[in-house]
């Protein structure tokens, strides 16, 4: 006898990409504003972009609706933060509390593919990417979501660093200007617009660096 | 007639805490997780297993020798047959004289490993004294035995040198906790334990037991898709750990094997267009 299976799942997979891009001194976090659900789509102009704290922004992709939630709880947390130690909470704080929150719903997961980018304690720029259960490792950069199998040989291809574990270190600064790299980012979703369905339509950068943060918006491929 | 008391174990002390005590409560008791409201439990747990598909395949390895305890392991995460990342730590601080090593899930065995780091430092501060690689190992064993079955992935090993010298233990979550003086552990462990086991020896200085430790991941790397990167090997004694060398995979195979010139070669490189 057969088990009769829930024709109901509690996910869907809205698609889109998102890339962060580290700097000496800036970080560059961009998600294409496409939302889909299979082949319909929902909206052209849906931002998967947050700002977490004054140098902390958050791109993620997947199922928006995890997402919203998964924002809502993190601006929660920082809040309360920010009442108990009146302070701003920085880069690398932020990304672990975002992997602890991810794995308190390791038996329920968001469904939530992320990549934080912000500027750590000294200025630098620091990317942050994640798992959907809360595994994170601090890159360079790193691309997530439905465009990132055809980005990231692409970033490795131009931005390769030496391996943070290489003993004797080798530096492993990306030699690129905050310019370069946004056009580093344009590029990237143009040609990933070309070949993935679920990006395209409109592409959102977040620029965070010591003047403070800008957004920048480019039109992509609405077909 | 007294009853053993497990309440140690319970993974969830309470349920009268409301919504607010998980923002302000941290990490005091154990974690509480919230369960999918659903009648097939393993069902749903096996679909969205599928759906997270964590990364997994690796080869770690540590064994007992003379001078203390040795540990290396490569650097690969894969999310099915994608690459996901090259540069994974996979062997963990735990505190400046303990070290564990990943394989399996990797979410799983980041955060329970910086569970274990918070609860030996409570032990250190309860009992002012460190805890041993027996008590932590326990510790962590206990913990992934009260959620078997319910889809961890975390295959360990805790090394470390405490009173009673070098130790080293082998964790799952199976439940599983084994003494031992040699493991290797992931997709590629075959590999590895063929090199490790045919060239060890108790009484190796520290430069040879690296360099087995080395090779034996590197081997390792070669023949499993699964593994690759950076060989990272540690080696732990009586003042804690130290990272002794990273070395990319790529590039070591060229020094174990390096290219010879052919005379063919040599050849054509002298032929110039006038």
């Amino acid at each position: 006898m057969t088990k009769e299976h829930a024709n109901w799942s509690p996910y869907d997979n809205n698609g889109g990409t998102c890339v962060a891009i580290a700097g000496a001194d800036y970080c560059v976090v961009a998600a294409d504003t496409r939302m889909s659900s299979g082949y319909n789509i929902l909206t052209r102009d849906y931002s998967k972009i947050t700002q977490l704290a004054d140098k902390c922004a958050m791109a993620s992709s997947g199922f928006q609706a995890d997402v919203r939630a998964l924002q809502k709880h993190l601006e929660a947390r920082h809040l309360i933060y920010q009442h108990q130690h009146n302070k701003q909470m920085s880069t690398p704080a932020m990304a672990q509390l975002l992997s602890n929150t991810l794995y308190y719903k390791r038996f329920f997961p968001y469904y939530a593919f992320n990549v934080l980018g912000g500027l750590d304690g000294e200025g630098k720029g620091c990317v942050f990417t994640y798992d959907a259960v809360g595994s994170y490792e601090r890159v360079g950069y790193s691309s997530q979501g439905s465009g990132s199998t055809l980005i990231m040989p692409f970033l490795d291809n131009q931005l390769k660093s030496p391996s943070p574990l290489l003993l004797p270190a080798k530096d492993a600064v990306t030699p690129l200007s905050e310019s370069e790299a946004l056009d580093l980012v344009k590029t990237c979703f143009a040609s990933a617009t070309e070949r993935d369905i679920y990006t395209g339509d409109k592409l959102e950068i977040v620029v965070l660096n010591a003047k403070g943060t800008r957004r920048e918006y480019m039109e992509l491929r609405k077909d | 007639m007294m009853k053993i008391d497990f309440s140690g174990l319970e993974p969830n002390t309470s349920s009268l805490r409301g919504n607010l005590n998980e923002f302000l409560s941290g990490l005091s008791t154990a974690p509480e997780f919230q369960i999918p409201n659903t009648n097939d439990f393993d069902g749903f747990q096996k679909e969205s297993i599928q759906m997270v598909k964590p990364a997994k395949g690796t080869t770690t390895l540590a064994f007992i020798f003379k001078e203390g305890v040795m540990v290396a392991a490569d650097s690969r995460a894969s999310m099915g047959g994608y690459i996901s990342s090259q540069s994974v730590k996979k062997i963990i601080e735990i505190n400046p004289y303990m070290l564990g090593t990943m394989a399996g899930g990797a979410a799983d065995c980041q955060f329970w490993h910086r569970n274990l780091g918070i609860k030996c430092r409570l032990h250190e501060l309860a009992n002012k004294r460190r805890i041993s690689v027996t008590g932590a190992s326990k510790l962590l064993a206990n913990i992934l035995y009260s959620y078997r079955g319910m889809g961890l992935s975390v295959g360990t090993m805790i090394a470390g040198w405490d009173e009673k010298g070098p130790g080293l233990y082998y964790v799952d979550s199976e439940g599983g906790r084994l003494k031992g003086t040699r493991f290797s552990v992931g997709s590629g462990s075959p590999y590895a334990y063929g090199v490790l086991d045919s060239g060890y020896h108790y009484d190796m200085s520290v430069e040879e037991a690296a360099e087995l430790a080395r090779r034996a991941i590197y081997h390792a790397t070669f023949r499993d898709g699964a593994s690759g990167g950076v060989v990272s090997v540690y080696h732990v004694g009586p003042n804690g750990w130290k990272k002794l060398s990273g070395d990319d995979v790529g590039e070591l195979h060229y020094t174990y094997y390096p290219v010879e010139r052919t005379s063919v070669e040599q050849e054509m490189a002298e032929v110039s267009i006038s």
